[in-house]
């Protein structure tokens, strides 16, 4: 896994030079990008990681998870997981708050900060999104579209543990 | 929006009144703002440096490359689409930068490709071939995962890539199991009927 980026990296330099593409150009103008994605989601980004930080600091939010843990347990799941799932397909700005947390408290390398990456990798805001798409095109009748796309994000959660315990290990 | 803020910092508030951790809560607050705007200096480092990269690949001409790969599976997946439409090229267009984590480019693709649709059959009521492309964009299907990634390393992560295959993985089976939800959901609805 160590190759994958500097080769991804390298081939895309290469590449560029053979077809005659200005990758110094290209590569700036990508960073220019960049930035306006930073700049653009700074402020909500900010307002949640103080809202996540506040819950954090009052103590609320690892009685939540304590709360949570017996159950989840029970069936095997990491209680740190739950609020993050919870939070995933309404806020992607939340949900990064409370993975910055996850990696604060258990550590970015642990089986539950490699799980929360995981989820937070393969999954989208969803809502968001399905309003976005739909409202564009002017469709309000979206039948089973939601329940479709929150099955994908369960079926993410759930099986960001299963795999990470089966490639990584626990 | 408005009431999860509300909720999260109330809570925070009451919480805190009950279990007599007030001290630290003032400081929380002091502090989480210096460090949120700490983390996005952190990580917008690695953030611009994919999004150069990404550039290249985009003005290589990547994204049509890759819808072409692309081109047998969709039609598969969208079969009352014609493969020389406006909205075929399109939908893989979007599919093609998402993969490569251009979020810049796939979210007018997509809105482009939506319309287009709509365009082939008019009306408010959304079509098995938008409902399976708008869960093709809320499933994240990313080569490269950017931002966990740069999050991780800026929380002390060794091998920031490391979980590359397990989200490879991950998403491929959320989406699978959001489209044959979809196709089964019809499928019961039929039935009943």
């Amino acid at each position: 896994m160590e190759a994958v980026i500097p080769v991804i990296v390298a081939a895309l330099c290469v590449y560029g030079l053979v077809k005659r593409v200005n990758i110094f150009e290209s590569f700036v103008e990508g960073v220019k990008e960049g930035m306006q994605t930073v700049r653009f989601i700074a402020p909500t980004m900010i307002a949640l990681l103080v809202a996540v930080g506040t819950l954090k600091a009052s103590g609320a939010l690892e009685w939540i998870a304590e709360l949570i843990r017996p159950v989840a347990t029970a069936v095997g799941f990491p209680a740190e997981l739950v609020p993050m799932g919870l939070l995933r397909p309404v806020s992607g700005s939340g949900a990064t708050a409370i993975l910055t947390n996850i990696y604060e408290t258990c550590g970015a390398d642990s089986f539950v900060g490699r799980c929360a990456s995981v989820v937070a990798g393969s999954t989208e805001t969803t809502f968001y999104a399905v309003t976005m798409y739909y409202g564009a095109a002017g469709i309000k009748k979206i039948r089973h579209t939601l329940v479709s796309a929150l099955v994908a994000d369960f079926t993410a959660i759930v099986m960001s543990v299963v795999i990470v315990g089966l490639v990584m290990g626990s | 929006m408005a009431y999860v803020f509300g909720v999260m910092i109330a809570g925070a508030f009451v919480f805190s009144l009950v279990c007599g951790s007030l001290p630290q809560l003032s400081a929380g607050i002091l502090d989480s703002a210096g460090e949120a705007v700490q983390l996005l200096i952190a990580i917008s480092g690695m953030l611009c440096m994919w999004s150069g990269f990404m550039r290249i690949a985009k003005d290589c001409g990547l994204i049509e490359k890759l819808s072409r790969l692309f081109a047998p599976i969709l039609r598969r997946l969208y079969p009352d689409i014609e493969p020389e439409s406006d909205a075929f090229r399109y939908i893989s267009m979007n599919i093609s930068a998402n993969l490569l984590g251009l979020g810049n480019a796939a979210t007018p693709l997509g809105l482009n490709a939506m319309r287009e649709m709509k365009r082939l059959s008019p009306g408010d009521r959304a079509t098995d071939s938008m409902v399976t492309f708008v869960l093709m964009n809320t499933a994240s299907i990313q080569l490269i995962p950017t931002t966990v990634a740069a999050l991780r390393k800026s929380y002390g992560s060794q091998q920031p890539f490391d979980i590359l295959l397990c989200v490879w993985l991950t998403s491929a089976l959320a989406l699978t199991a959001g489209l044959l939800s979809s196709r089964l959901i019809k499928g019961m609805k039929r039935w009943r009927r």
